[in-house]
């Protein structure tokens, strides 16, 4: 077997185009947690909920994320979207939008198994002290459900970006596609998509040492 | 300071009438009359599934009563609803549940702390959320309560650093702290290791001398005897026989109440 010779050079010579995809990656990725998190509550809310017809919606809608594959939503909300609404997104919000929806569904069981995790009693004690649901829910129930939810939480935000790739598909200059550019022009898709996995790998990493420290800082306190 | 009030006065504070539970199919509550007046403690005994816990958390709600009616000072709780066949129900909002919750304190077997707030801040709680105090203000009478059932030096230590007997005693302290016209305690001593009940106990019986209107769920006969008023023998959902202490424990006139308080060591002879 002929010895391969590596040049990362002539891939990093395109620096510009990696830093640009780096760029697209982390916009998509936290436009989606932001709206993850905001429809996150409002589904988790209503999966709670005491009315059975909002309980429905909530179940349904988490069911169905849970059983459809991420690429599908890409492909729907950028190709299938248009057809029916005469809505025609760019390829950025097509990515957020599908992304956001998606992870709307995983934050709210996020959010739910937080809240359910905290016993009975701790609901008996603020209600009978004359709390109302949402003062115990506040003071009470949210402050300690939060400890626990930060590790589940940064698992999901970590799948948000590394699942950001699929708007590679959409032609949108986020990392991925940024990489395949590069693979074509310079032909070395070994250098090229090494490098991406290193650059992923190094974002991911940074994110997770802060959510460590944050999760240390909760537990302190 | 509470006022001492004779046990004799008028009308009831707290009154269930032909008061129902039901857990699904089963039953456990068959139509529960009770007069509390002010000043009053009424121990509140039986074997376990008898349903005096039910009975005492219905008393503020923990658990909605699936039938009959319960006044506060007269007045009764709940919003009764006639529906176009002629059927009655009960409905209760938020609004007035929060209300009676206030008025009507309840210790827990199991303390139900707050395990992320110090001890202070868990007697705080109500008063700050709940009587929108100042914290100032609230700080102060915390610390008072505190100091009352004996804990002034562990203010700011949290529950998890509490033996059972102190968190107990901070769950009482936050109770009081409410100055509800009513305080029920349901098994407060039960989850104690045995070393702890006395402390705990103790706290309650001064409680009695402020001439607090009490119901205590209990196991421990002894105890009840020394601290209520009145004694109720639950079996089966049903009030049995009820009496003063010296009735119950040492004179009771039905053969299952006899057999009950026979059971129990401190009056078996």
């Amino acid at each position: 077997m002929q010895q391969y010779e590596w040049d990362f050079g002539a891939v990093l010579a395109y620096w510009p185009m990696l830093l640009h995809g780096l760029w697209g990656t982390v916009a998509i990725s936290a436009l989606a947690i932001l709206f993850g998190i905001v429809g996150g509550g409002l589904v988790a809310a209503m999966r709670m909920s005491r009315h059975v017809a909002l309980r429905t919606i909530g179940t349904a809608y988490i069911e169905f994320y849970r059983n459809t594959p991420g690429i599908v939503h890409f492909f729907w909300v950028y190709y299938a979207l248009p057809v029916i609404t005469n809505v025609k997104l760019g390829p950025l919000e097509a990515a957020v939008v599908a992304l956001a929806t998606q992870s709307s569904a995983f934050y709210a069981e996020v959010l739910r198994g937080g809240i359910q995790s905290i016993v009975r009693g701790q609901w008996e004690g603020a209600t009978a002290l004359g709390m109302s649901r949402a003062d115990a829910l506040r003071r009470i129930i949210v402050p300690q459900a939060a400890r626990r939810m930060v590790a589940p939480f940064v698992e999901r935000s970590f799948e948000i970006v590394k699942t950001s790739s699929l708007a590679s598909t959409l032609a949108y200059g986020e990392l991925l596609y940024q990489g395949m550019q590069i693979a074509s022009i310079t032909y070395r898709p070994l250098e090229t998509y090494s490098l991406l996995a290193l650059i992923y790998f190094a974002l991911l990493y940074v994110l997770s040492s802060l959510a460590k420290i944050l999760e240390d800082r909760l537990q302190e306190a | 300071m509470s006022e001492i009030a004779p046990s004799t006065t008028d009308a009831p504070i707290l009154r269930s009438e032909n008061l129902r539970k039901s857990f699904g199919p089963i039953e456990v509550l068959k139509g529960i009359d009770l007069d509390v007046k002010r000043g009053d403690r009424i121990a509140i005994i039986g074997g376990s599934g008898s349903g005096k816990s039910t009975l005492l958390r219905c008393l503020n709600f923990m658990e909605l009563p699936t039938g009959g009616k319960v006044f506060l000072e007269g007045e009764r709780i709940g919003t009764v609803r006639t529906a176009r066949d002629g059927s009655q129900s009960v409905t209760y909002s938020e609004r007035e549940l929060m209300s009676v919750r206030r008025r009507v304190g309840m210790v827990f077997q199991q303390f139900n702390l707050f395990p992320h707030m110090s001890s202070i801040e868990n007697v705080m709680e109500g008063l700050v959320t709940v009587m929108r105090r100042p914290k100032s203000e609230a700080r102060a009478r915390a610390a008072h309560e505190l100091e009352r059932v004996g804990l002034s030096d562990k203010l700011d230590v949290y529950p998890g650093r509490l033996s059972g007997g102190q968190q107990q005693r901070v769950a009482i302290a936050r109770a009081l702290a409410m100055d509800p016209e009513v305080l029920l305690f349901d098994e407060p001593t039960s989850s104690l290791d045995p070393e702890l009940v006395g402390e705990v106990l103790r706290t309650i019986l001064t409680l009695a001398e402020d001439g607090r209107t009490m119901l205590l769920v209990t196991h421990e006969l002894g105890f009840a005897y020394r601290f209520a008023t009145h004694v109720i023998y639950l079996y089966d959902g049903v009030v049995h026989e009820t009496g003063t202490g010296e009735q119950i424990f040492r004179n009771p006139q039905k053969e299952k109440t006899r057999a009950f308080i026979a059971r129990s060591s401190e009056f078996s002879l």
